[in-house]
């Protein structure tokens, strides 16, 4: 079983620029993958829209019935989402993570052009490598 | 999903306004997207009027269902996104969490959803959400001067989910 499911990044005007899949029931096509994006984009903004208090950065955990959606927000806007299994733990830290190689492999990638889909290579291999080894630590529990 | 009998209809004594410091507020929709009820027991904030307001959250639900719906990773048949779906069809949610809020959600099979706003480190509320669904049958539906659809002015349902509320972890 597959305790990641796939896992997106969005730039900060709601395009999809990365989406990986890690085993889900039934692929997504990439138009689906991208209308999905959006709208979590749009949902995040409400959400930060209908807060009681003030201070609201939009929604971090979503729970549904047969998965997890844990969300981070980068100080720039560009959002990381994660689809794991209920009940999946640290994936704050996995989320982070991933952050941190989107930085070093992306952003100082000279070839890459800010807010566009993001093809490295390097980045595949050691995301691969960060959610593979995020799964052998679950396995081992 | 347990009734309670009889002896717990009988009115319960009447709670202060204000409510605990837990809870921030609650809506009620029927499945037209109709606000049946909302109850403000501290809110700071509010950055739309109470119409607008409730017609962004019933939107919010409404897409964050069709979302969570395409998005489930264990059925390979999802159809379209946005295809419309009956309550219990599909994978819904029953939580999302902020760093400000968390909101609990719960839709019956007749499409009656109850939502409670809380303090984000409040733990799992789909119990507490089915008794507050229990008391809306006991003192809501069951009341022969209630016409469904329409908002509700119960003062007893207010006063017995106020108290409830208030002991919320």
């Amino acid at each position: 079983m597959a305790a990641v499911y796939s896992f997106y990044i969005i730039n900060k005007s709601g395009g999809l620029i990365f989406y990986k899949d890690y085993g889900s029931a039934g692929r997504m096509d990439t138009n689906d993958s991208l209308r999905l994006a959006s709208l979590w984009h749009s949902m995040h903004a409400i959400s930060q829209q209908l807060s009681p208090i003030m201070g609201c950065s939009g929604i971090e955990l979503l729970e549904a019935d047969n998965f997890d959606l844990h969300c981070f927000q980068s100080l720039t806007g560009t959002k990381f989402f994660v689809v794991c299994e209920p009940g999946t733990q640290h994936m704050d830290g996995l989320l982070k993570h991933i952050y941190e190689l989107y930085t070093d492999y992306v952003l100082k990638n000279p070839f890459y052009e800010m807010e566009m889909p993001i093809r490295c290579e390097l980045f595949d291999i050691n995301l691969g490598q960060a959610v593979q080894k995020d799964r052998v630590a679950l396995l081992g529990r | 999903m347990q009734f309670f009998g009889g002896s717990e209809i009988s009115p319960s004594p009447p709670a202060p306004t204000v409510s605990g410091n837990n809870a921030h507020m609650m809506y009620v929709f029927n499945r037209n997207g109709v606000c049946l009820l909302y109850r403000e027991w501290n809110r700071p904030l509010h950055t739309l009027n109470a119409q607008q307001d409730h017609k962004l959250m019933f939107g919010l639900l409404f897409s964050l269902k069709s979302l969570t719906a395409k998005m489930d990773p264990t059925s390979a048949e999802k159809g379209n996104l946005g295809v419309p779906q009956l309550p219990g069809q599909g994978c819904s949610f029953h939580s999302f969490r902020t760093n400000t809020y968390k909101l609990s959600f719960m839709e019956s099979p007749s499409g009656i959803k109850i939502i409670l706003v809380t303090h984000p480190r409040t733990g799992d509320l789909r119990d507490s959400l089915k008794y507050i669904y229990n008391l809306y049958v006991e003192y809501v539906v069951k009341n022969p001067l209630y016409t469904p659809g329409t908002p509700i002015r119960c003062e007893l349902f207010n006063t017995t989910l106020d108290q409830y509320v208030r002991g919320l972890g």
